[in-house]
């Protein structure tokens, strides 16, 4: 224990003396937060269109009212004719179109029907999507408003945890996975290739420090760094961007360590399996940073994506810790609820630890 | 002219030789590209629901049939009281619960209105906002459907049709846009990570010095360091696109030598960020945060995953100092669009400002002189 107990003192003394890293340890996942948490929404809102009309009938003028007026949609410039939006389209000018057909009722108590069109820029087809729905929700919407049909049926909605669909209750949650996942194995991912590259990992090898122990006191010496990141980024959550915290506090912060830990056995068994930092760099970024952002469901919901991804996105942690984060958070989820994460969360760590002390062991039969 | 080609003949050995990175360079793009093209998507699949049926009438079977055979919804539970049904809200199990009141029988046959509940999980705002646009559709279908049946059609009743036309894309593939996006994505994470880690492992390791004493002039010590990956970076985007066009069959309107030129330039700038970087740090690990940090900016800001439209307009402005957004924009507009010249020279001069200025950065920070 004695040799351990140095070990991590090494360790620990090695991350407190390079200032300008620690800096940048501490600093990035505020700085990260802070900004992501901001610019990260996919809330509509002022997204250009045009709303053609060419019949000029004074109802159809109150429509491209009655859509501005909801804050999603401005109006950009005037567009007169179909050509005149497919340029607007492609250039990026307006993201859909309106167009009202020329045989529009003027008089909306009169049998008939009214025509509308709405072209959307489907270059983006997540946006498209939603900005066309929307656009035909409100149309429908302000058409039965003109008294142009007796709704019989009205529907009162309620919408649970995030009663006004702010995206930043979703994201947020999802950027401290991805924040605490990334520093942590960016952390010990280079550690022991850094020592082999520098030849200091020979020393360590005939040192009485059994190969278990190298492993632990890497992870060891990096468990209060991330431990900080994890307290300020959950309190830049709750406090800067009023994510609500429903559920318990002691729950969460367990399951926050399991997950610290975890990401810093994987970064250390990256390293082990890496003779170079610049390998280990490029495992721990190159192969992590996409997975983690798409596949985890931080920004895309795994039940959209095919039935093949939805097994592959059972692998990363962040996926399990992600859906753990949001169930406390914002459902105010227990411990029968998050059991399954927590579990699957300590399994990975184990399987990671294990597998890492196994790779070590071989380089020192070698 | 023989000292820089020397100096790029070494470099060129240097990346050969490191096999792991060199499979890691031209296999991480690919595999990723061909995977995580697939994860990209908003598309609701089937939403998972409960039945509240608080009547169980002729008329509350019909509505809740509509709701089964739209093939937007899949009904996982029928219950009796809301509070049960929330049970399943809480546990992920259905993200949406229909609340059919007591008295929807006596409403449709007297026409008086009543209330139904849509009681929708709101974690993600944009797919509730979904749900509800698709739920109240079903639902005034349906009213529709009562009235023409108790009663002739009332006289000012004007129907509506709405047509939905999604151009360049009219299947609404999401693949179209995130396929060249993910594209443009991993050359750059490939391409910026090595730039950033090339300077500074020479000067970890002490090979830098060796390089100062030698007559080699600061801009050809750091082309020759660029001009490798850039290389690199084209040959990976024409695999990709090649990729793109085979496996995904994205349809590629445009010209691809645009396409190319754009990249040209766009390479240059991110790679030299990278070299800029390298120049500026002490270690590699330092090199690793920074060039993370950045990165991240650059990908997450960039317009591909979350729209530009939605950031705060100060998080816009940052994103307008964002090549990658400007190259995704590109990529798009020629791929999707088959756009021309006309259309893009104002983001290709954007861009190769950017990357003159970049460069000329990378050039000046380099000290042949140790500090």
């Amino acid at each position: 224990m004695g040799s351990l107990g140095s070990f991590i003192m090494k360790e620990v003394r090695h991350i407190l003396r390079d200032k300008r890293t620690l800096l940048i340890l501490f600093g990035m996942p505020i700085a990260q937060l802070v900004l992501f948490g901001y610019a990260i929404r996919n809330e509509l809102n002022d997204v250009p269109i045009a709303v053609v009309y060419l019949s000029g009938s004074e109802e159809v003028s109150k429509l491209s009212n009655h859509l501005t007026a909801s804050g999603y949609f401005t109006l950009a410039g005037v567009y007169r004719t179909e050509a005149e939006v497919w340029d607007g389209l492609e250039s990026g000018e307006i993201k859909a179109a309106v167009l009202v057909e020329p045989d529009y009722p003027s008089n909306l108590n009169e049998p008939g029907s009214a025509r509308f069109q709405i072209i959307t820029d489907g270059s983006d087809p997540n946006m498209a999507q939603t900005v066309s729905s929307q656009l035909s929700a409100m149309i429908r919407a302000w058409h039965q408003s003109s008294g142009a049909s007796f709704p019989t049926l009205q529907t009162e909605v309620r919408l649970l945890y995030n009663p006004e669909m702010k995206s930043v209750y979703l994201f947020v949650p999802g950027l401290m996975a991805f924040i605490l996942m990334l520093v942590s194995a960016l952390m010990t991912s280079i550690s022991v290739a850094r020592e082999k590259e520098m030849g200091t990992m020979e020393l360590l090898l005939v040192s009485p420090l059994k190969p278990i122990e190298i492993i632990i006191g890497k992870v060891a010496a990096y468990i209060m760094l991330a431990g900080v990141n994890a307290l300020t980024v959950t309190l830049i959550a709750v406090y800067v961007f009023g994510v609500p915290f429903r559920g318990s506090f002691v729950l969460f912060s367990l399951l926050t360590i399991v997950y610290i830990v975890t990401s810093l056995a994987l970064g250390v068994l990256i390293s082990t399996k890496s003779n170079t930092q610049q390998t280990a760099m490029m495992i721990s970024l190159g192969a992590l940073l996409l997975p983690v952002i798409l596949l985890s469901g931080f920004i895309f919901p795994i039940k959209s994506m095919p039935d093949i991804l939805q097994m592959l996105a059972q692998v990363p942690p962040a996926k399990w810790y992600l859906e753990a984060a949001r169930s406390i958070m914002l459902k105010g989820a227990g411990l029968n609820v998050v059991w399954v994460p927590l579990v699957v969360l300590t399994g990975m760590m184990f399987a990671f630890i294990v597998l890492a002390w196994k790779n070590l062991k071989e380089h020192l039969d070698l | 002219m023989t000292t820089f080609l020397a100096l790029l003949r070494k470099e060129f050995i240097q990346i050969i030789r490191n096999r792991p990175i060199l499979v890691m360079m031209i296999g991480l793009p690919i595999v990723q590209l061909l995977i995580l093209a697939h994860a990209a998507t908003f598309e609701l699949r089937s939403v998972e629901m409960i039945v509240v049926d608080q009547e169980r009438s002729a008329e509350s079977r019909r509505l809740v049939q509509s709701f089964a055979s739209g093939g937007f919804f899949s009904i996982v539970g029928h219950e009796d009281n809301v509070d049960m049904a929330l049970g399943y809200i809480e546990s992920s199990e259905a993200m949406f619960v229909l609340v059919i009141p007591p008295d929807l029988s006596k409403s449709v046959q007297s026409g008086l209105p009543t209330k139904l509940q849509l009681l929708i999980s709101g974690e993600d705002g944009v797919r509730a906002g979904l749900i509800q646009a698709y739920a109240n559709g079903i639902i005034q279908l349906q009213a529709r459907s009562y009235l023409l049946e108790s009663m002739p059609v009332p006289k000012g009743a004007s129907s509506i049709e709405i047509r939905e036309l999604f151009a360049y894309n009219p299947e609404l593939d999401y693949k179209f846009f995130m396929v060249p996006g993910i594209l443009v994505l991993l050359v750059t994470l490939v391409g910026s990570l090595l730039s950033a880690m090339n300077i500074v492992r020479e000067k970890e390791i002490g090979t830098i010095e060796q390089l100062n004493v030698t007559p080699i002039r600061r801009w050809q010590f750091i082309s020759a360091k660029l001009f490798p990956f850039w290389i690199i970076g084209l040959v990976e985007l024409a695999f990709g696109l090649a990729i793109a066009k085979l496996v995904f069959n994205i349809p590629m309107m445009g010209s691809l030598l645009l396409v190319f030129m754009a990249a040209a330039v766009y390479l240059l700038a991110v790679l030299s960020i990278g070299l800029l970087v390298s120049t500026v740090t002490n270690t590699q690990q330092q090199a690793m945060f920074i060039a993370w940090f950045i990165l991240v900016i650059f990908i997450l800001m960039s317009g591909l995953f979350t729209p530009i439209q939605s950031m705060p307009e100060w998080a816009q402005m940052v994103t307008r100092l964002n090549p990658v957004s400007y190259f995704i924009e590109i990529m798009r507009r020629v791929l999707l669009k088959g756009a021309g010249w006309m259309s893009i020279q104002g983001l290709v001069f954007a861009l190769a400002v950017y990357a003159s200025i970049m460069l000329s950065i990378a050039v000046w920070r380099y000290r042949k002189v140790a500090a």
